[in-house]
């Protein structure tokens, strides 16, 4: 199927180019004190809106196994830190909050 | 200190753990709407936008036109035009000739480990990072198209939560430190939790909104402060 290809690489343009235009656009000259704080703010408002409120519809079969997985990885990571763990401990403790309940229908 | 090649290694793990089993549902859901694996793959290979690829799977089986189907993916993958631009702060000269590389592989992920990575990002680091990022997205693609269901759904389920425990495990130490990063990151979840259930925006604008609206009020509220975020 020829529109298919043609879809594929429709997205492919319309995705990659909004991720290129500001390699393109940067230049050496440094930039107005405003715009770059607007920008260094941008990975903390930024992982805000990927986390809230997605989080909680994680994993839509059961809430709550989202909910302790975070959670999990909160406490870790305020505690210990690091990355790794975090994520490895998050899916264990929603694997065994799904594992324990039987009403989930595998 | 600058990050190495291996530093982008070990810090793709979290994103590689996350990326598969998504990327092999995209395999098998590709797989269900009678797309054939060449284009399935092509999916991946080429747009690489895990959200965008699945809402296009929809619109497929929906009967959607091609012209429809781009358009969402542009509003879907916008955000990624504001994360590049963060990122660029970051960038060194000696970057600057591969960043048509380094902005294929800006997904949410790989912008959220390097932008909050300690030290001189470097084109080495950039790079494995993405590619095993592309990797995990590649071949996870393949293998759910070729072998579907071989991770029990419970198993898959709990991976679910995968990409999430990363980004809050990235945020914490930086909330840890200040007020700030919780006052950006709550807003921002605040007003993308009110654009996403009380107005009806198109796919993706929330989040673009959350991001600008929040990074420009953070403007006002971090005025008085002198150094950057960065050091």
């Amino acid at each position: 199927m020829n529109n298919q290809i043609l879809l594929i690489l429709g997205m492919m343009l319309v995705t990659y180019i909004p991720r290129l235009l500001p390699f393109i656009m940067a230049s050496e000259k440094k930039l107005p004190v405003k715009l770059n704080k607007f920008l260094q703010f941008i990975p903390y408002t930024a992982l805000g809106a990927l986390i809230i409120p997605e989080v909680f519809s994680a994993i839509p079969e059961m809430p709550l196994a989202s909910l302790l997985g975070i959670g999990f990885s909160f406490v870790y990571g305020w505690y210990k830190g690091g990355i790794i763990i975090p994520v490895l401990g998050s899916i264990l403790v929603s694997f065994l909050t799904l594992l324990m309940y039987n009403s989930f229908v595998f | 200190m600058k990050c190495s090649f291996k530093d982008g290694v070990i810090d793709s793990i979290p994103i590689v753990i996350g990326f598969v089993p998504i990327a092999m549902t995209f395999g098998i859901l590709a797989k269900n709407a009678d797309i054939t694996m060449f284009h399935c793959i092509l999916f991946s290979v080429l747009v690489f936008a895990g959200a965008s690829q699945f809402i296009a799977l929809n619109l497929i089986l929906l009967g959607a036109g091609i012209g429809e189907i781009v358009l969402t993916t542009f509003l879907v993958n916008f955000r990624h035009f504001l994360m590049s631009a963060s990122l660029t702060t970051k960038i060194t000269k000696d970057m600057k000739k591969w960043s048509p590389f380094i902005a294929f592989g800006i997904t949410d992920e790989v912008f959220s480990v390097a932008s909050f990575k300690k030290g001189t990002l470097t084109k080495q680091y950039i790079i494995s990072l993405e590619l095993l990022a592309y990797s995990a997205w590649v071949s996870g693609t393949v293998l759910g198209y070729l072998v579907g269901g071989i991770l029990p759904k419970i198993i898959k389920a709990s991976m679910g939560i995968a990409l999430y425990a990363m980004f809050v495990a990235i945020l914490i130490p930086e909330a840890k430190k200040s007020i700030k990063p919780i006052i950006l990151a709550g807003l921002s979840g605040i007003i993308n939790s009110i654009c996403i259930y009380f107005l009806t925006l198109p796919q993706g604008w929330s989040i673009v909104i959350s991001i600008v609206l929040t990074s420009f009020i953070g403007l006002f509220l971090f005025k008085e402060e002198e150094e950057a975020v960065y050091e």
